[in-house]
């Protein structure tokens, strides 16, 4: 299995985003690209995950999510954070261990836990408990769900399957978006995947649904059928094909050059560029000064 | 009552009690209530509660984690305690984790209950006694079951540290009667910890989970009457974090039915040393199974566990050379 790249000189245009979708997009990935310049100068302890290349995902699933709803994210969660909290001050205080950090630097960029927001660690970890999560919510506040953010390289764990199982039997209100970027850390999906995404939630009877667009308002019109349906207690796994321009962390990007080439290609970055020229040089800027301006301000506060 | 019962009805008042108390475990509902009959009855009261589940130990752990985050509570029944090693990433690098790893206190009021020891022939992989492979994870407190104390107690101190709890619940004892004491012996109850003896100065101290419990007591007897050895033994009910109070002897024992190395009587007798090592004639001694899995024929099981003749022999040849 690998994440299908578009056919651009077949994709239909985009359609004009929203001023604030396109300059979250942009935030998250100005955000992302500072890490990297952090990491680089030293000012950042242990590693980092970036979701560079996969901003979209969580933009694009925001109108479909309500506060009540909870978040699982996971090592790759910077841009779910900052989707649902637009808080990159917090969040980089948290990275970066000063003051201000939302978990007072203990949890650092991949344990997160903010309201109804939680990020863990450790593949397949969060779905067994965003199961319990949602048979809590199933219960007391029916409607609400719990969106788990799982990537494909998870699907070699085993609680994955105990968990979906779990969902399917007790009809439990359990989103699974799996961003599937066609690599593992440094392993391609088709040394670690046999079969589908689409046959394992098929095997459990459970509902998928597939994109590969980056056009938030053609993805958000396919998903909200589906997403309407897990608030009926229906789970649904939502697979992105998406695309990492980045390494895995930090320096461990094996892929051939045209493979990195053939993401950037795909980069919903280049297309909203050409898109929507306009808005988007202003708002590419705008972001850019503001995350600059919030790394300044948080790299200068005193330790948390 | 017999341990199982009062381990039952223990269930039956924290479901009673706590609205947002669940009971997940494989084969729990009624009729059969369980693998040795701990959950019987409840299913039948709080249907919507007690949930049987798939034989899934990592999810159930899970799951129940995600109703103690959402502010609910929950009881995972693990059917024998050597498969608590499924869920050991659930407990170990979700549960306990949570309760301090996202910088604010986090409660998460769940209780694994984990049957385990051997004597009844399972076999190496449904004998063990796993507590050790759970001490020292911040966070994660283990209590064990004792004839000695009410299991409603138990619980309502578990579900209040706010933080995952293990109770390991030793299969021979749920047979075995609660509170019974044989004479001369008495039995004293300090807080969670149970104390089983004759006098305030006994010639030595033993420090045992309540699974053996009854067979140190044979053993304690055995050395009064031909030895003229006096024993008190200590039963505490929270196995992890340790913390004990020991009347003075010089002697101190730790009975446990873990095999041999990095055991919980290595982990008491850390925290004996620090707090008595000045009144102590040498240092603590640790009785325990052999380095071994656990056969399943009978001879070669009593090899390996923990008995009372062991006890007695240890304790005669350490205070009589």
């Amino acid at each position: 299995m690998t994440a299908t790249a578009p056919e651009q000189e077949h994709a239909p245009p985009l359609e004009e985003p929203a001023d604030e979708d396109l300059s979250l997009m942009l935030a998250i990935r100005a955000f992302e690209l500072k890490l990297l310049e952090l990491f680089g100068q030293g000012m950042l302890n242990g590693t980092t995950h970036t979701c560079l290349g996969q901003e979209y995902i969580p933009v694009a699933l925001r109108p479909l999510l309500r506060p009540d709803d909870h978040v699982f994210s996971n090592h790759r969660g910077h841009g779910h954070y900052l989707a649902r909290f637009e808080d990159p001050e917090g969040l980089l205080a948290e990275i970066m261990g000063r003051r201000g950090a939302v978990c007072g630097g203990v949890g650092g960029s991949q344990h997160i836990r903010r309201d109804r927001f939680l990020s863990t660690g450790v593949q397949g970890e969060s779905l067994p408990v965003a199961c319990g999560v949602a048979l809590h919510l199933k219960r007391a506040e029916p409607g609400a769900l719990a969106c788990v953010h799982i990537g494909d390289g998870t699907f070699g764990e085993g609680g994955v399957y105990e968990a979906l199982n779990l969902a399917a039997l007790w009809r439990l209100p359990l989103l699974v978006v799996v961003e599937n970027n066609g690599i593992a850390q440094t392993t391609p999906t088709s040394a670690a995947m046999a079969g589908t995404v689409a046959g394992r939630a098929a095997a459990f009877g459970i509902a998928h649904a597939f994109t590969d667009e980056v056009d938030l308002a053609v993805i958000r019109r396919r998903l909200a059928p589906g997403i309407a349906a897990v608030r009926q207690g229906r789970p649904l796994v939502v697979e992105f094909a998406t695309h990492r321009l980045g390494p895995h962390s930090k320096g461990d990007d094996t892929r051939p050059a045209e493979v990195v080439e053939r993401a950037r290609e795909a980069d919903w970055y280049r297309r909203y560029a050409a898109a929507c020229p306009d808005p988007f040089a202003r708002l590419d800027a705008a972001a850019r000064t503001y995350i600059d301006e919030v790394a300044r301000d948080v790299a200068g506060r005193e330790p948390s | 009552m017999r341990v199982a019962e009062n381990l039952n009805a223990a269930l039956h008042t924290a479901l009673e009690n706590d609205p947002g108390l669940h009971l997940l475990g494989e084969d729990v509902l009624d009729p059969y209530g369980g693998a040795f009959g701990v959950t019987r009855g409840l299913s039948t009261r709080f249907p919507d509660r007690v949930l049987t589940t798939p034989i899934s130990e990592n999810a159930v752990t899970g799951v129940a984690a995600g109703l103690a985050l959402a502010g609910d509570a929950a009881v995972v029944e693990i059917m024998f305690g050597d498969f608590a090693t499924l869920a050991f990433d659930q407990l170990v690098n979700f549960a306990a984790k949570s309760v301090s790893m996202y910088g604010s206190r986090v409660p998460m009021r769940m209780v694994v209950r984990c049957p385990v020891g051997g004597g009844r022939g399972y076999g190496p992989t449904h004998s063990q006694s796993p507590q050790k492979h759970f001490i020292g994870v911040p966070h994660l407190a283990l209590y064990e079951v004792s004839p000695f104390r009410d299991n409603a107690e138990v619980f309502a101190e578990m579900l209040a540290r706010e933080e995952p709890c293990v109770l390991f619940e030793d299969k021979v004892l749920y047979t075995r009667a609660m509170d019974e004491v044989e004479p001369p012996f008495t039995l004293e109850r300090d807080g969670g910890v149970a104390r089983v003896g004759l006098t305030d100065e006994p010639d030595c101290v033993i420090v045992a989970g309540g699974g053996v419990a009854h067979r140190v007591l044979r053993a304690m007897r055995d050395l009064l009457l031909e030895e003229e050895i006096v024993c008190t033994l200590l039963v505490p009910s929270r196995l992890y974090p340790v913390e004990l109070d020991l009347p003075p002897a010089r002697h101190v024992f730790v009975v446990e039915e873990g095999t041999a190395g990095g055991t919980w009587g290595a982990e008491v007798a850390h925290v004996v040393h620090r707090r008595h090592w000045r009144q102590l004639a040498g240092p603590v001694t640790l009785i325990h199974s052999a380095d071994s899995v656990i056969p399943t024929a009978p001879h070669l099981e009593r090899e390996v566990l923990v008995g009372a003749s062991a006890v007695r022999r240890v304790i005669r040849e350490t205070l009589r050379g």
